[in-house]
């Protein structure tokens, strides 16, 4: 067969296969979330639900407030911006990353995938973006509850400029850190991602506490800044709220920005090494 | 072992490959040491990997179509379909979804993919399960829908990667008439088998590679005629199978003959002695002759003289 008689009128450029293909997955993604919304609903709001009725409605009924019946309402009003940054990484990571230890360990559906008209970092991005937009889903289910459901009034705030430039940044670097680990992490260890890497990193990202009140135990203070939930949280807090102590603002969009790179730059290695030979 | 297998489709009146590899070589560095999978392969066939971009070679280059494979791997993609020797149906999604979105990753308009599906699914005889969830598939049916959904774009070149290996017999049949099918329609088929039938049947060109180095490139009927044997004798005998061999080896047009497990195999031209001839022999020369066996050259033959009959990893 000729070069020439191959249908080449159909063979469109790189650049435009490459966004064609990556339009169709994301809505691929989206018709997969579409069936499963029970599902996603279910593991994204049973957590954040629990930890505010018990910590912010059921501990002030009765009377046994963190910080105090004084503390309480502030209380109330400082979780909302660490449970919705837990929800939204929870949601980040494991929309990535659980799928692909499946897709590389058992299904290798994978292979199907990286057949797409695209190169194999876009197919790697892809997957970042549509657990981006999880993330962001995640955040807007929880909102509500964070925002409603405790017994002590929620003073909140918006800041939108740094709403609108937080939120999505943390949502990029939740589903690049779902990236790393997907391409790192055998079937057989994924308990491990929970036991030994998001639950550490709830109780260690400044989810319950503002960072600076950690001052008694400075080494702590430093210790918990490797976590880029803490980063998360404080964003939150510096966009939802006014008067609860937070991070510098250029330091949470430093850490954040660096964090997303390079959990984007090591996602899409690990990637590339996992699908390539 | 390896045995590539292609029907490569000649356009009338041009010359040029679909397919081409120019001292293609692929080491993988194991833990016991390296791997040649393929070494210095010069063609239109391949191993499927390399040419589906998820490999990349060691050496050499390779392109479909024209189109560097190593280069320019997204629009390469664009004219290969692909069946892989493992399952990789999207599990989140149902049959008919499976096609869709695969027409749709490839720009096809949403009503162009819905249109393509329907077709695909009836002529696959898939239609009754469009709505299934692609686990309740039974072997041969999601092996099937790995076709139709390689082809959905309509590929310049679909390879298959032994694609019926672990389907029963009937499913593999079903297999057998689909992609014989499409090859009728001019669609051109790289088909990797270890099922010398299967390339007997179905193949216009067979390549045989061992230890990913190309033995020969024939259609199967030449393949046959070059080992020189028309019919295959095989002799089970009570007497030292290697004397019988040389003994029998003597008769003009008996071309070769091996010993394999004590049992003499006798590769006989068409202008060969016949059966009673070869029994006759044996017999004025005191040997004894337990089972005798004859059975016409096949692929596995020209596949055995060629490589040996060593096991291979």
């Amino acid at each position: 067969m000729s070069t020439a008689s191959i249908s080449t009128s159909a063979v469109r450029s790189s650049r435009s296969s490459t966004v064609t293909a990556f339009g169709a997955l994301m809505l691929r993604d989206l018709a997969v979330l579409r069936k499963e919304v029970g599902m996603f609903l279910g593991r994204t709001v049973m957590q954040p639900l629990l930890l505010i009725f018990v910590f912010a409605y059921v501990f002030p009924k009765i009377g046994q407030a963190i910080g105090g019946a004084r503390g309480a309402a502030g209380f109330s009003t400082l979780l909302v911006g660490g449970v919705i940054a837990s929800a939204l990484i929870f949601q980040g990571v494991q929309a990535v990353a659980l799928p692909l230890v499946q897709d590389f360990g058992y299904t290798r559906e994978i292979e199907d995938r990286v057949l797409a008209p695209m190169p194999v970092w876009a197919v790697a991005l892809q997957k970042v973006a549509s657990g981006a937009i999880q993330a962001l889903i995640a955040a807007l289910v929880v909102f509500p509850l964070a925002a409603f459901i405790p017994a002590t009034p929620v003073h909140l705030h918006v800041h939108w400029f740094y709403l609108v430039t937080i939120l999505p940044l943390a949502c990029v670097m939740s589903a690049a850190l779902g990236l790393t680990i997907g391409t790192r992490v055998e079937p057989r260890q994924v308990p491990l991602i929970f036991s030994l890497l998001v639950i550490p990193m709830t109780f260690l990202g400044a989810v319950y506490y503002p960072w600076k009140s950690l001052s008694p135990l400075p080494w702590l203070k430093v210790f918990v800044l490797i976590n880029p939930l803490v980063y998360m949280s404080e964003g939150m807090r510096l966009s939802l709220t006014v008067g609860v102590p937070h991070m510098i603002p250029i330091a949470i969009y430093a850490a954040l920005i660096g964090f997303t790179a390079a959990f984007l730059r090591l996602g899409i290695a690990g990637f590339r090494k996992r699908v390539l030979s | 072992m390896a045995l590539d297998v292609e029907p490569v489709r000649d356009v009338p009146g041009t010359g040029d490959d679909v397919i081409v590899t120019e001292g293609l070589t692929k080491v993988f560095d194991g833990r016991g040491g390296a791997v040649r999978a393929v070494d210095d392969l010069n063609l239109r066939v391949h191993r499927a990997g390399m040419l589906t971009t998820r490999v990349i070679p060691t050496a050499g280059r390779a392109s479909v179509g024209g189109i560097d494979v190593i280069a320019h791997p997204a629009t390469a993609k664009q004219v290969i379909g692909v069946v892989p020797q493992t399952n990789t149906l999207d599990r989140a999604l149902d049959v008919a979804e499976n096609l869709y979105f695969h027409g749709r990753y490839f720009g096809m308009s949403a009503r162009d993919a819905h249109a393509r599906t329907a077709t695909l699914l009836e002529q696959f005889r898939l239609a009754d399960r469009a709505r299934a969830n692609v686990n309740e598939l039974s072997g041969g049916m999601a092996q099937r829908l790995m076709v139709a959904r390689a082809i959905m774009h309509d590929p310049d070149v679909l390879f298959l990667d032994e694609p019926t290996s672990g389907l029963d017999p009937q499913s593999r049949l079903a297999l057998w008439d689909v992609i014989g099918e499409l090859h009728r329609r001019g669609q051109t088929i790289v088909l990797t088998t270890h099922y010398m039938e299967e390339a007997d049947q179905l193949c216009d060109r067979v390549a045989i590679v061992d230890h990913g180095k190309l033995l020969a490139l024939d259609t199967p009927a030449a393949l046959k005629r070059s080992i020189n044997a028309a019919t295959e004798v095989r002799i089970q005998t009570g007497s030292d199978p290697d004397k019988v061999l040389q003994d029998l080896e003597q008769m003009p047009g008996v071309n070769a003959g091996r010993v394999v497990e004590g049992a003499v195999y006798l590769y006989v031209g068409a202008d060969g002695p016949t059966l009673p001839e070869i029994i006759t022999r044996a017999d004025r020369n005191g040997f004894e002759m337990r089972d005798v066996s004859v059975k016409e050259t096949t692929l596995e033959t020209v596949f055995i003289d060629l490589t040996g009959r060593e096991l291979r990893e």
